[in-house]
C-alpha cells in the first residue's frame, strides 16, 4: 500500500483547526511509548510534563518568565517573516538590546531616579532596532542575503558582550568574575505580583506587543502592505508600496522587540549582565513564530506551550529521574508533530489502492 | 485491554504513593551545569551523589538536574527543588551563586551548599571548594620532567581566581624542576564545549607544546592529545579510558566525603553554615594513578603529593615573582587564603596576558 500526498485546491479550514490537536495526540502517544520503553509510567511522565507545572502559582509565574522573551521576539519576527524578510539574528538583537539597556545602571550606578527604568527600556528597544537595521541596510543597499548577515551578527554580539563583562564593565567588587555589577533597584523591572512569584512586567509588554501587532497586521493598511509585499513584491510595487521601506520597517520592529526582550530579561529576571544571558531565545523564537502560524495571538499560545515544555522537562527530571536528553527528545517530538501535521492543511492523504502494478512505486 | 488499564492504574497509584513513603527520608538535591555524561566536572559531582546514596542508604533520597544554564533558569530550577521537598541542595557551579542566595532567602528551612562561590548572604547558605591547585603543582612537576620542548599548553575556561591559581601552581611546579619552563594559555570561555576544547588543543600542539593540561570539563583535549601522540593530564575525573597511552595522571575531584558529611549533619540536626576549602589532606583532591612516565618521575610526584598531603609543603611558597618581575612572596613566605581566593595575576613565565 502506498501513501500519497495530494495538494488540496484550497487550504482546509477543518484541518487548520484540527491539526494542533492531532499533533498533540500523536505527541502524547509517541511520548507515552518513549517513557514506557524507559521503564517510566507514561501517565506519571505526561502528568509531570503538562499538568504539574500548571498546578502551582509560583510555577505559572515561571511559565510567564520563560515565555516572555520567546513571545516578544517571535511577534516581531512574524512581521519580518510575513513580509518575506528572513531575520535569523534576533538572538544578536536581543543581546545588543540588553547591552544598550544596561549602559545606565552599569556605568552610572549612582544615578538612581524613577525615570531610569523607562529610559533603559527605551535604550534596549533602540539598541535592538539599531542592530537589526544593519542587515536591513546591507540588504537594501547591496542586496546582501539577510539570512547570512543577520546570523553572523549574532556571533559578533555574543563576543562583544563577552568582552564587555570580562573587561570594561566587569564588577569592580566581583573578584574578577565575569559579570557586571547588580542593577540598582530603580533599574529593576518590577514583578507583577511580588507576593506570589517572579513574573515581571516584561510579560505584560509581550502581551501588549502581540495585541498591537495583531491589530496592525490584520486590521490596518500597513498590515495589508506587509502581507502583499511578502507574497508578491511586484504586486506590492504596483500598489505603490516601497519594498525597501518595508525591509527597514520589518527589521526595526523585530530588532526593537528583540532588544526590549533582552533588556526585560536582564532587568527583570537576571539583574546583571553575564557572559551568557540567553539560552538561545532568539533562535527558539523562530520556532515559536512558526508554531503560532506567524499570527501574533497564535504566537502567544505557542510561546506558552514551548515554555511549558521546558518547565515540564525539568519537572520530569526531578520527579521521574529521566535525563535531560529525554526531556529534550520529547520537546523535539512535540515540535516535529506540530509542524508535520500542518501538512494536512495543504495536502490530503490518499491511501493508494493496488491498481498500480507492483514494483513501480 | 482491561488488564492493561489496571496495570497502568496500579503503576500510577504506586508512583503517587512513592513520595508519601519517602517523606521520612532526607532529600538531597543536586544541580549540574553540564551533562552528567561529561566525564569531568559534573560527572564527578554525580559520582559524589552516588557515593552519598551508597553510604547513607535508605536514610537519604537524591535528585538531580543536569545541563542547567547559569542565569534565570537556575533560579527556577532551585525554586522547584526547594518546593519539591529537598532538605539540602548542592549547587555545583560558580554561576549559580546569586540564584542560590536569592532562593535561600525564600526557603530558610532548606540548606543550600554552593560550590566554588564566596557569597553566604543567609544563615542557610554554605560554600565549599577544593584546593585543586595542590594537584596542579604535582602535575606541573611531572610536566617539567616529561616535556621535551619545555613548553606546556593550558586550556583555560574563565579568568576567575580558581583558574588563575591552577595556572600559576602548574607553572611553579614545572619551574621547580625546569626553571626555563614556559606555558601557553588558550581561553575558551566555556566550562564544557568538546568542539572548542579540541580546537584549542590542536592549536596549542601546532604551536609546539608537547603536554596539554586543561581547566575545562570534557575529555576532548585528552582525545586530541592521544591522536597526536603527546601526553596530557585528566581534569576533574580519571580520564585514562580516553587516553590509555596519553594520560600521565589526573586531578580527581572527590566530592563524596563532603556530601556524606554534610547530609549526615542535616540528618543529625547539626548542619551549620561554613566555608569549606579542603584539599589533599581531607581526601577531596585525589591523584589518579601515575602512568606513562619513568619511575623516577613517578617517585618525585608521589613524594610531592605526600608532602602536600601532610601539610609540609604549600605550592605557593616564596620566593615567587609576579609575571612583570616584581616580587609577590618573599623567601619562605606562604600565600594566605585571602590572596589566593582573589588571585588575579600570573607568576613569572606565563606566555599570555591575563584577560583583565
Amino acid at each position: 500500500m502506498r501513501i500519497e500526498l495530494i495538494k488540496r485546491p484550497q487550504h482546509s479550514a477543518l484541518f487548520s483547526a484540527l491539526s494542533p490537536f492531532i499533533a498533540f495526540a500523536l505527541t502524547l502517544a509517541a511520548g507515552g511509548i518513549l517513557f514506557a520503553i524507559l521503564g517510566k509510567s507514561p501517565l506519571a511522565a505526561l502528568y509531570s510534563y503538562f499538568i504539574e507545572p500548571l498546578t502551582e502559582i509560583w510555577s505559572l509565574h515561571e511559565l510567564a518568565v520563560k515565555a516572555t522573551p520567546l513571545i516578544l521576539i517571535a511577534v516581531g519576527l512574524s512581521v519580518c517573516f510575513q513580509s518575506n524578510n528572513w531575520n535569523i539574528g534576533a538572538e544578536g538583537q536581543f543581546i545588543v538590546g540588553a547591552i544598550t539597556g544596561s549602559i545606565m545602571p552599569v556605568l552610572l550606578p549612582d544615578f538612581q531616579f524613577w525615570f531610569v527604568l523607562p529610559l533603559i527600556l527605551i535604550f534596549g528597544f533602540a539598541g535592538g532596532a539599531a542592530y537589526g537595521s544593519v542587515p536591513a541596510f546591507l540588504k537594501v543597499r547591496f542586496n546582501t542575503n539577510e539570512i547570512l548577515s543577520s546570523l553572523m551578527l549574532v556571533y559578533v554580539a555574543q563576543l562583544f558582550l563577552d568582552w564587555l563583562v570580562r573587561g570594561p564593565w566587569r564588577n569592580p567588587e566581583g573578584f574578577n568574575f565575569p559579570e557586571t555589577r547588580q542593577f540598582h533597584s530603580f533599574a529593576i523591572l518590577p514583578e507583577i505580583l511580588p507576593a506570589s512569584g517572579r513574573a515581571h512586567w516584561g510579560f505584560v509588554f509581550a502581551l501588549l506587543a502581540a495585541l498591537v501587532l495583531w491589530f496592525l497586521l490584520s486590521r490596518t493598511m500597513k498590515g495589508f502592505e506587509v502581507k502583499l509585499i511578502g507574497q508578491s513584491p511586484r504586486a506590492g510595487a504596483f500598489a505603490g508600496f516601497s519594498d525597501k521601506r518595508m525591509i527597514y520597517f520589518a527589521f526595526l520592529v523585530s530588532g526593537g522587540l528583540a532588544g526590549l526582550a533582552g533588556i526585560s530579561e536582564v532587568s527583570g529576571a537576571i539583574g546583571q549582565l553575564r557572559p551568557v544571558i540567553s539560552p538561545g531565545y532568539g533562535f527558539t523564537a523562530i520556532i515559536v513564530a512558526f508554531l503560532g502560524r506567524l499570527n501574533p495571538l497564535g504566537i502567544v499560545a505557542a510561546g506558552l506551550v514551548l515554555a511549558l515544555s521546558y518547565l515540564g522537562g525539568e519537572a520530569a527530571q526531578i520527579s521521574l529521574g529521566v535525563s535531560d536528553k529525554t526531556a529534550r527528545v520529547f520537546q523535539g517530538l512535540l515540535l516535529f508533530f506540530v509542524l508535520a501535521c500542518d501538512t494536512l492543511i495543504h495536502y490530503r492523504i490518499r491511501l493508494g489502492t493496488a491498481q498500480k502494478p507492483e514494483g513501480t512505486a | 485491554m482491561k488488564k492493561t488499564i489496571l496495570a497502568i492504574a496500579a503503576a500510577t497509584a504506586v508512583a503517587a504513593m512513592a513520595p508519601a513513603m519517602a517523606e521520612a527520608k532526607t532529600k538531597a538535591c543536586f544541580i549540574y551545569v553540564g551533562p552528567v555524561g561529561d566525564f569531568g566536572w559534573s560527572y564527578q559531582h554525580d559520582q559524589g551523589r552516588l557515593a552519598l546514596e551508597k553510604a547513607l542508604g535508605d536514610a537519604v533520597e537524591t535528585a538531580f538536574l543536569e545541563s542547567v544554564p547559569e542565569g534565570a533558569d537556575s533560579e527556577r530550577a532551585l525554586e522547584r527543588f526547594a518546593r519539591s521537598g529537598c532538605n539540602i541542595i548542592f549547587t555545583t557551579s560558580f554561576g549559580y551563586m546569586d540564584a542560590t542566595n536569592k532562593i535561600a532567602a525564600k526557603f530558610p528551612d532548606v540548606k543550600f551548599e554552593h560550590a566554588t562561590g564566596y557569597k553566604r548572604e543567609h544563615a542557610n547558605v554554605a560554600t565549599y571548594d577544593s584546593r585543586f591547585y595542590e594537584g596542579r603543582y604535582v602535575i606541573g612537576q611531572i610536566a617539567g620532567k616529561v616535556s621535551k620542548t619545555g613548553v606546556a599548553g593550558y586550556i583555560a575556561s574563565f579568568p576567575i581566581p580558581e583558574v588563575v591559581q591552577g595556572i600559576n601552581s602548574f607553572l611553579l611546579g614545572a619551574q621547580s624542576v625546569n626553571p626555563d619552563f614556559k606555558l601557553k594559555v588558550v581561553w575558551v570561555n566555556t566550562w564544557f564545549d568538546p568542539g572548542k576544547e579540541a580546537d584549542a588543543a590542536k592549536a596549542l600542539i601546532d604551536q609546539g607544546v608537547d603536554i596539554i593540561t586543561q581547566h575545562t570539563d570534557s575529555t576532548a583535549a585528552m582525545q586530541v592529545a592521544a591522536e597526536r601522540g603527546i601526553h596530557a593530564f585528566g581534569q576533574a575525573s580519571d580520564m585514562i579510558a580516553f587516553g590509555p597511552q596519553t594520560q600521565l595522571t589526573a586531578i580527581v575531584d572527590d566530592w563524596g566525603p563532603y556530601y556524606i558529611e554534610r547530609v549526615k549533619a542535616v540528618i543529625d540536626g547539626t548542619w551549620e553554615q561554613k566555608a569549606t576549602w579542603a584539599g589533599m589532606k581531607e581526601g577531596h583532591v585525589v591523584m589518579a594513578p601515575y602512568t606513562n612516565m619513568p619511575d623516577d618521575v613517578k617517585m618525585m610526584a608521589e613524594g610531592t603529593q605526600a608532602k602536600i598531603t601532610s601539610g609540609e609543603f604549600h605550592p605557593f611558597t616564596g620566593p615567587i615573582m609576579k609575571q612583570d618581575g616584581t616580587e609577590w612572596l618573599k623567601d619562605g613566605e606562604v600565600a594566605d587564603d585571602g590572596t589566593l581566593s582573589g588571585l588575579n595575576f600570573y607568576v613569572k613565565g606565563v606566555d599570555d596576558t591575563l584577560p583583565q
